[in-house]
């Protein structure tokens, strides 16, 4: 499904109360907040499916968990326009299903299948949804910093009122490619927020090991772009960022930086075995949990009851279970199509040595599943 | 028709296709006031202004990570990186990012991206005098061309321009004050040279010279002299681009002449003559009469000193001595 411009308000108007519900901070709806519940679960409850499918050998290579930060895409995505452009690095399942993306075309991605949102070609680390502005999970750390530039030049360039959203880890600030963006961006005033998801670790390195400054905020500041910190635990805290700072660049006053402050739950992919950081720390920030923080809020806020949370959430676990099945149903990527799509306008196979050699050993056995000996 | 020189031939393609479309911008290092490196550029930012004729902090990877999310976005993109050499400062872009997205996401969306940029040599030291062809054009998803005159600059830079893929376009510093006849003006659609095609710029009977860019010239030059010396004829081919290669053209030829020699100025060792190799022996091993001879650069890194620089540099003599030890 195509995303029309204008099809959701950067302010939305307040809808009047029920009687006994409270004011809700920063212009939000009821509804809105339904949303947003509903898609941390579907987000943490896909991940943790797509764990055990990968424990099965039914996803292979590398799978990397949001699980625990998925406040910062939520609020983020739910702050912006629909038709907003977003850029995301390689743990990217979460932008994907909070900008809408069908969870059973995820999964069968990740399962390497013809239904998948890339047809397989990608995998977990790189869904896309252009038709939704989702221009990929990026998995070469940092690249997708400039290139998020790159499309707020084009969106300047045709005063479009659309802007980019870029989101990356603390370990990409070490990086050359994120200075060389950030430096462009600020440059030539681009409509784009860096989101920087600072989960204190860039792999399995600290961020004492890997940075001179623990706050990230401090190295966009170098480039004279506003920068604040939120709470990447709390929606609520992310939201409120990320409205602020689409506001500015929607009025073109430049980038703007946010640092969410987030933790993931789970290793740095399924091959971690986590040694670099203590079980009680993962403790700690796991009573920061942001999905029955969010719940308490709804319920506080006379948004919904717990019982339609745990409907909520009975429904979503459903929806997976639906995801998995479907994955599992979809047909395997023909081996004859193996070489579609390396060009948009296709070459002479007889003038490459890539498809004609291809041509020539087209298998048609069943893949087999391989356990993976993936470190990264 | 007007003889022009190879720069202007550049720079004549890249205004006129920015005065047809919009969407064409330019970016790179000192093309705005410095007019670029090699002058290709120069003027260009009084007529289009600096929104389309944009001048970059000195970050190569950062050019064309820029430069492919404004294809993303909508523009036609053509990137300057200065020399070659300082494009390995942005393979990862080229090769991660602006050579993977139409595949690795399923068809969703192209990269229509060109990256002008320059190989060559003369006395500038073995950081500055590489060229890299061969490493571009073992990617799939990447279109490489190398245009030897002025007329197929133009050309193939239209069709690189109007190409919805990545096209990487390396001129030649010691090519740009060459001159030929170019058709200026032409119809959009009658003005361009197809990608892929390449031609024979000889006709001979008795073996193929194939080449491209500057050594191109120097095969053209040894055909004279084994002409006039040897009473050898020699065929010309002219690849023009090295991904896709015209195989069909290639073997064509050496069906009829039966003995080929390779003409490219990077390295023996992994250049790109060794790729052509491979495939000439697997497609037509039977037809030829001896084995197929490489003029390549030396595998040593370019020296500066001009005695040095003189010992290292493929020249026309060698693709004379290399026909030679054919017959």
């Amino acid at each position: 499904m195509a995303s029309t411009p204008g099809t959701r308000r950067a302010h939305p108007k307040r809808t009047t109360s029920r009687p006994g519900e409270a004011e809700l901070p920063l212009g939000l709806t009821p509804a809105q907040c339904r949303r947003m519940y509903r898609q941390l679960v579907q987000i943490r409850r896909f991940e943790e499916h797509a764990a055990e499918a990968y424990a099965q050998a039914k996803i292979g290579g590398f799978l990397h968990l949001y699980i625990g930060e998925e406040a910062v895409a939520v609020g983020a995505l739910n702050a912006a326009r629909d038709t907003d452009h977003i850029l995301a690095h390689y743990r990217d399942h979460g932008y994907a299903l909070a900008r809408g993306c069908d969870p059973k075309a995820c999964m069968a991605e990740l399962f390497g299948r013809e239904d998948g949102l890339c047809h397989g070609r990608g995998g977990s680390m790189h869904l896309a949804e252009s038709a939704r502005h989702f221009w990929g999970g990026h998995a070469i750390v940092g690249s997708h910093i400039p290139i998020g530039a790159g499309m707020a030049y084009a969106m300047q360039y045709q005063q479009s009122d659309e802007i980019v959203l870029d989101f990356f880890g603390d370990g990409a600030t070490g990086n050359g490619i994120f200075h060389e963006g950030l430096n462009m961006a600020a440059l030539w005033n681009l409509p784009i927020i860096f989101i920087c998801e600072n989960n204190l670790y860039g792999m399995g390195a600290t961020l004492a090991e890997e940075s001179p400054v623990s706050e990230m905020k401090i190295k966009a500041e170098g480039y004279t772009m506003p920068a604040v910190q939120c709470d990447g635990m709390d929606v609520l805290s992310v939201y409120d960022a990320i409205q602020k700072a689409a506001e500015h660049c929607r009025s073109g006053q430049g980038p703007f930086f946010v640092e969410a402050l987030t933790y993931r739950f789970r290793g740095h992919s399924m091959a971690d075995p986590e040694l670099y950081r203590a079980k009680a720390e993962v403790q700690r920030w796991r009573t920061k949990d942001p999905i029955p923080r969010f719940g308490d809020f709804c319920v506080k806020h006379g948004i919904c009851s717990a019982r339609e949370l745990a409907q909520v959430n009975e429904e979503v676990e459903q929806e997976m279970l639906d995801a998995v099945a479907f994955a599992d149903k979809s047909p395997w990527p023909e081996p004859a199509d193996v070489a579609r799509w390396i060009y948009a306008k296709p070459i002479d196979p007889e003038s490459d040595g890539g498809p004609l050699a291809v041509g020539r050993e087209v298998a048609s056995v069943e893949p087999q599943p391989e356990v993976s000996e993936a470190g990264i | 028709m007007a003889v022009i020189s190879y720069r202007d031939a550049v720079r004549g393609a890249l205004r006129d296709e920015m005065l047809r479309d919009q969407r064409v911008i330019l970016m790179g290092e000192s093309i705005t006031g410095y007019g670029g490196s090699y002058a290709v550029t120069k003027g260009l930012i009084d007529e289009f202004g600096p929104k389309r004729v944009m001048e970059t902090p000195i970050a190569e990877a950062g050019i064309v990570g820029f430069a492919v999310g404004t294809a993303m976005g909508g523009l036609l993109p053509v990137a300057e990186l200065m020399t070659v050499n300082f494009a390995l400062l942005a393979l990862d872009q080229i090769v991660n990012s602006a050579a993977k997205f139409h595949y690795m996401f399923g068809g969703q969306w192209s990269v229509p991206l060109v990256i002008r940029t320059v190989s060559g040599f003369g006395q500038l030291g073995p950081t500055h005098s590489q060229t890299f062809e061969g490493w571009f054009a073992s990617v799939p998803g990447l279109k490489v061309v190398m245009p030897s005159t002025p007329a197929d600059a133009r050309g193939l830079l239209l069709a690189a321009i109007r190409d919805p893929d990545p096209v990487i376009f390396i001129e030649h510093s010691l090519l740009y004050s060459t001159k030929g006849e170019v058709a200026e003006g032409a119809d959009p659609g009658q003005d361009e040279i197809p990608i892929g095609k390449a031609k024979v710029v000889r006709e001979g009977r008795d073996v193929t010279l194939v080449g491209y860019s500057r050594m191109l010239l120097q095969a053209l030059q040894a055909a004279e002299v084994l002409e006039r010396d040897d009473g050898v004829s020699c065929e010309v081919i002219d690849l023009r681009t090295l991904r896709p290669v015209d195989y069909p053209t290639v073997v064509e030829s050496v069906r009829r002449t039966h003995q080929v020699v390779l003409c490219g100025e990077d390295w023996r060792t992994g250049g790109f003559g060794a790729d052509l190799l491979s495939e000439i022996q697997d497609r037509c091993f039977d037809e030829l009469d001896g084995p197929v001879q490489r003029v390549a650069m030396r595998d040593v890194p370019m020296a500066y000193s001009r005695a040095l620089e003189k010992v290292l540099v493929p020249t026309s003599d060698q693709v004379v001595e290399a026909v030679r030890r054919l017959n």
